[in-house]
């Protein structure tokens, strides 16, 4: 995407050569450290310490142990249902809920919703301990359910879609009416295709969020077999500290998703960044 | 639930045959409590009941298997003379008060250097990105290795400059340092791309003008591009400085890194009322000492709507 920004051309062709050398070795210097885990992930124990980026002898050693001494496939599944799950349930609730808050008029709209955004700022390691004591409470410890449903609900997402729908012209909702759509109708069938780019935005930034979460699950689970890949690279790092090749592994392993997802989405991504911090 | 709440929807829309025929005000009503009512009733549930029962928690004494003692005002009585709890409320105060102004000049430089039209600012705009989109987890991991003692990379590299290398980590002096570089380096792209919003709304007429006018760099920054970046200014250091005070990076880093130690010299407030929680199963405590954290957030909060008029970020 083009930066439409208010500055004027470079003038001259030595400040611009000065600008790409300085941004670019800060640049280079920020994405060192994950090149540096890469690195130390294909490299054999004796050269963990040494101080090249490019391995002497580059190995696949440290993946093959991850895979296979340990169940990672299993952590990484249980991640994807997991994070999926999450993401797909509250696009569905927050996009119903924004729908409502935007297009449609109900006495204590503005009330209520000013309620919800003011839950915004709540975050998770405030709450968690009366949440725990709560789910323990509905039976949500070490299932799929605990994992799930808690995560689902936050107001960031119901404030961000909203700001969408607000812009979708009222007659188009007016002529459906007239046509004898029901409001569901109109939420299904005119709606969510209309929202379709902003939801595969933030279906990229929920699943990401919560592929990347930890504290959540590492509170709710004690069972092994529930393990997300964040719990289990955490206490892979306990059981073998030192063993620096293989936790680096397991992190690239852990990290890639991530990395592939956002070199495919990040213009997405990037928009609704901008979009949540100034509207 | 999904066909239920279609149907009762679909039902409200068109006109009901042998009900009372609700008014078309009426039926929009009930179509939109239908619509929010899944994420309020979570929200409810998930966010805001906790949120209370926190507050009350804190006057009971819970133990592990989750039966409650009404204790008073004891466990707020224990935190006035529990030293840890003010080690912890320190700690977080000083990781507040660095890590706020350092994200604010970070995320605001990186925005001005990338904002140049050149082919390479997309490319530098993703790579300050890219630490963000890893967890904290990894980024816990990755920053161990780089700076174990003596043989890590960040070590080896400062003795190649000629400069003494440290136990960065489990040295009290030097482990929050470590810990606030760590964090600024991971949401530096995402306040970046923040900025880089902000920046964009300046109307180019401005900068023209000043141009006109002869203003230097220094001056068309002062004068032009601060004041008018005062409302994205807001929200960025209200939003660091909750999320700082809420533990919203520092406790996986924490718990990966250094458990609050060394010496409890990185154990923030949040990670002290976890540790008591879930490490002790002292929840009543826990939850006394969440209920002051969530004073100190309430009135952030507070500020952040009186600054910004509800959420709504207009040049003032």
């Amino acid at each position: 995407m083009p930066l439409e920004t208010p500055i004027v051309r470079e003038k001259s062709r030595l400040g611009g050569i000065v600008w790409a050398l300085f941004t670019g070795i800060l640049a280079f210097a920020t994405i060192c450290p994950l090149a540096w885990m890469i690195s130390t992930a294909l490299k054999v124990p004796d050269e963990v310490y040494d101080m090249t980026l490019i391995p002497a002898h580059p190995t696949l050693v440290n993946f093959a142990y991850v895979f296979t001494k340990l169940p990672f496939v299993r952590y990484m599944l249980n991640t994807f249902f997991i994070a999926g799950s999450i993401t797909v349930l509250a696009l569905l609730l927050h996009s119903m809920a924004a729908y409502a808050f935007s297009c449609l008029r109900f006495p204590g709209r503005d009330v209520i919703f000013m309620a919800i955004f003011s839950t915004f700022l709540i975050s998770l390691p405030v709450i968690i301990v009366p949440l725990f004591i709560l789910a323990r409470q509905f039976g949500m410890l070490n299932n799929y359910a605990g994992l799930i449903i808690p995560p689902i609900f936050n107001a960031f997402g119901i404030f961000l879609l909203r700001q969408f729908y607000i812009g979708i012209p009222p007659e188009l909702q007016e002529a459906a009416i007239i046509d004898g759509a029901s409001y569901w109708g109109i939420y299904w069938n005119i709606i969510l295709p209309l929202s379709r780019p902003i939801l595969a935005a933030m279906s990229v930034f929920f699943f990401l969020a919560n592929w990347n979460s930890f504290l959540w699950p590492l509170t709710i689970t004690t069972n092994q077999n529930l393990w997300v890949v964040q719990v289990a690279i955490a206490s892979f790092h306990d059981q073998y500290s030192g063993s620096w090749n293989f936790i680096m592994a397991a992190s690239t392993v852990v990290a890639l998703p991530t990395l592939i997802l956002f070199f495919i989405f990040q213009r997405q991504l990037i928009e609704s960044i901008k979009t949540s911090g100034l509207k | 639930m999904t066909t239920r709440a279609e149907q009762s929807i679909g039902a409200s829309g068109t006109a009901a045959p042998k009900r009372r025929k609700l008014s078309r005000g009426q039926a929009e009503a009930l179509a939109a409590f239908l619509f929010i009512a899944p994420d309020t009733i979570g929200l409810l549930v998930f966010v805001a009941i906790p949120m209370l029962f926190s507050l009350s928690l804190g006057f009971f004494e819970v133990n592990g298997f989750g039966s409650y003692k009404f204790v008073g005002l004891a466990n707020y009585r224990r935190m006035l003379n529990d030293p840890l709890f003010f080690q912890s409320l320190w700690v977080t105060i000083q990781y507040v008060i660095m890590l706020v102004p350092g994200l604010y000049v970070v995320g605001l430089g990186l925005a001005l250097l990338i904002r140049r039209k050149s082919r390479l600012s997309g490319l530098f705009r993703t790579m300050f990105f890219v630490p963000n989109v890893v967890s904290l987890v990894v980024v816990a991991l990755v920053w161990q290795v780089l700076l174990v003692d003596r043989v890590g990379f960040i070590n080896q590299l400062l003795e190649t400059i000629g400069l003494p290398s440290q136990s960065w980590l489990g040295d009290p002096t030097y482990a929050m340092g470590a810990v606030l570089l760590i964090t600024i380096w991971f949401l530096m792209g995402y306040y970046m791309v923040i900025f880089l919003a902000g920046l964009q709304e300046i109307p180019r007429d401005y900068y023209d003008a000043a141009k006109i006018d002869g203003a230097n760099a220094w001056e068309t920054f002062t004068r032009i591009t601060l004041p008018l970046l005062r409302p994205t200014s807001f929200f960025v250091l209200l939003v660091s400085t909750v999320s700082a005070v809420a533990g919203g990076q520092g406790f996986d880093l924490i718990y990966v890194m250094t458990k609050g130690g060394p010496a409890n010299s990185t154990q923030l407030g949040i990670f002290y009322i976890y540790m008591q929680a879930f490490q002790f199963n002292d929840y009543g405590y826990a939850s006394a000492m969440a209920s002051v954290l969530v004073l100190i957030l309430l009135l952030l909060t507070v500020i952040l709507f009186a600054l910004t008029k509800g959420g709504r970020f207009h040049a003032t």
